[in-house]
């Protein structure tokens, strides 16, 4: 997963005011970005392109490592040791993810305890979605099948962006995610298909729930996406908001249809027209409630990732300590041996 | 059983209330957890015959450390049969400043190349 459109910071206003020899640099770096080139961690890029990308960078970074925690509840009480162990490989995914990116940001010159530290501050934002609960086991096949199917969608034009150390990240991480999109596909299918009718009963329920907040993923409105058009502008984001949340919308659809479940929208449906899905308005103030800290599990989700890091700390300094240790003891052994 | 019967079943596990901090948690010195662990870069070899390519970074403490991190960080899908590790502060690199100076000297050597020299076409396949 899962990377949600982070363009929930107020407008940036570029420094009006530039050098000569900035201006001159600044030119060459958009005609290279007009000719589809990579821009990579060493080369010159205005400012505001390296802050705008620290942000996104980091943010999806914190996604994938707060994600790790709706499923994390669940990793006890899968239904089988298959499922179980289906469900370790796809959280340690998500860590793995994690790391390819803050390696990513840590590339343009932000340290990783920063990151951390503005993660743990609240100051730094992670995809809305993972503040709401994993109420039932559906909820795991669900975050699967929308939830990284969202994350697909977002991230698949990501693998194009023109900063190359994210992009690269991304080719890696879309190729794993895949298998986490199949396997909650799957697990809901074998409880449609093979469940009793309560069973069946608690697919619907995740579905309703979750559905509403993975549209939600895509971000706001292209009409509200203060920072989209430069991103475009720059190659960061390759295709808009809304566009994305059709795409998205469409594909699932059909795929309700397989599964048996329908969507908790009285006005979905098929517009011959327009040659895509009409869907009901998005209630925009929950989002907003939920990036503002005020979801379900907001301070649960942090809380937890806090105390992770703190209780962590010995780990962390003992390592410290072994390492410098060794290398004491190497370098004595070789000044004997010397 | 309707999904509202459901719900009153659900495991309490995921409460909102804040976890209850540890009294160790806030005593532990803050001596070495703010210098972070050295950055290393990681190289693959995918199969045997292949080259190791660079395939991604990671922090670890020492090189040993480093080895085992990168299995479970890029090889948790069989992507490699033999990982290197360097320290990324060892690693010299040329100036992307220096580009032009550096490489566009052999723009102009297609000597270079076997498609130079046009040969005749019943021994163009040499």
């Amino acid at each position: 997963m899962y990377t949600q459109a982070m363009d929930t910071a107020p407008k940036e206003e570029r420094r009006a005011v530039r050098s000569a020899e900035e201006a001159v640099l600044e030119q060459r770096f958009d005609e290279r970005i007009d000719a589809g080139g990579s821009i990579e961690a060493k080369d010159w890029m205005p400012e505001h392109y390296r802050k705008t990308l620290v942000r996104q960078i980091s943010q999806h970074a914190h996604s994938e490592i707060v994600g790790m925690l709706p499923e994390g509840n669940w990793a006890t009480r899968a239904p089988t040791l298959k499922r179980k162990a289906i469900l370790l490989a796809k959280i340690q995914d998500e860590g793995g993810h994690g790391l390819y990116l803050y390696a990513a940001a840590e590339t343009l010159g932000t340290s990783r305890d920063q990151m951390i530290d503005a993660l743990h501050s609240g100051k730094a934002k992670y995809s809305s979605i993972f503040n709401y609960p994993t109420l039932s086991w559906a909820d795991i096949g669900v975050i699967g099948w929308l939830v990284d199917g969202a994350a697909i969608m977002n991230q698949v034009p990501l693998t194009r962006c023109s900063y190359a150390p994210y992009a690269r990240a991304m080719v890696r991480i879309c190729r794993e995610e895949s298998f986490h999109q199949r396997q909650g596909f799957d697990a809901l299918l074998v409880m449609m298909r093979d469940g009793t009718e309560a069973q069946r009963a608690v697919v619907q329920d995740a579905v309703n729930r979750w559905w509403w907040p993975s549209l939600m993923m895509f971000g706001p409105p292209d009409s509200e996406s203060p920072n989209s058009a430069q991103s475009m502008r720059w190659g960061i984001k390759r295709i808009s908001n809304d566009d994305l949340r059709q795409k998205f919308v469409d594909a699932t659809v059909l795929q309700a249809r397989v599964l048996g479940v329908t969507m908790p929208d009285p006005l979905l449906r098929w517009n011959e027209e327009r040659g895509h899905h009409d869907f009901g308005p998005i209630d925009w103030a929950e989002f907003w409630r939920v990036v503002g800290g005020h979801g379900p599990c907001n301070r649960e989700r942090l809380a937890a990732r806090v105390r992770a890091w703190d209780e962590g700390a010995w780990v962390r300094d003992a390592a410290t300590a072994f390492a410098r240790k060794q290398a004491m003891k190497e370098q004595s052994m070789k000044e004997q041996a010397a | 059983m309707n999904s509202s019967t459901i719900s009153t079943e659900l495991p309490k596990t995921e409460t909102t209330a804040e976890w209850p901090k540890t009294e160790t948690t806030a005593e532990w010195p803050k001596t070495e957890t703010t210098a972070e662990w050295p950055l290393w870069e990681v190289f693959v070899r995918a199969k045997a015959g292949l080259d190791h390519k660079h395939c991604g970074s990671l922090h670890a403490t020492d090189a040993r450390m480093a080895v085992q991190l990168a299995r479970e960080v890029y090889t948790r899908r069989q992507e490699g049969v033999s990982v290197w590790v360097v320290k990324s502060i060892d690693i010299t690199a040329s100036d992307p400043g220096d580009k032009d100076m550096y490489f566009d000297p052999m723009e102009d050597k297609v000597y270079r190349h076997p498609g130079f020299y046009e040969l005749p076409d019943s021994v163009n396949h040499m």
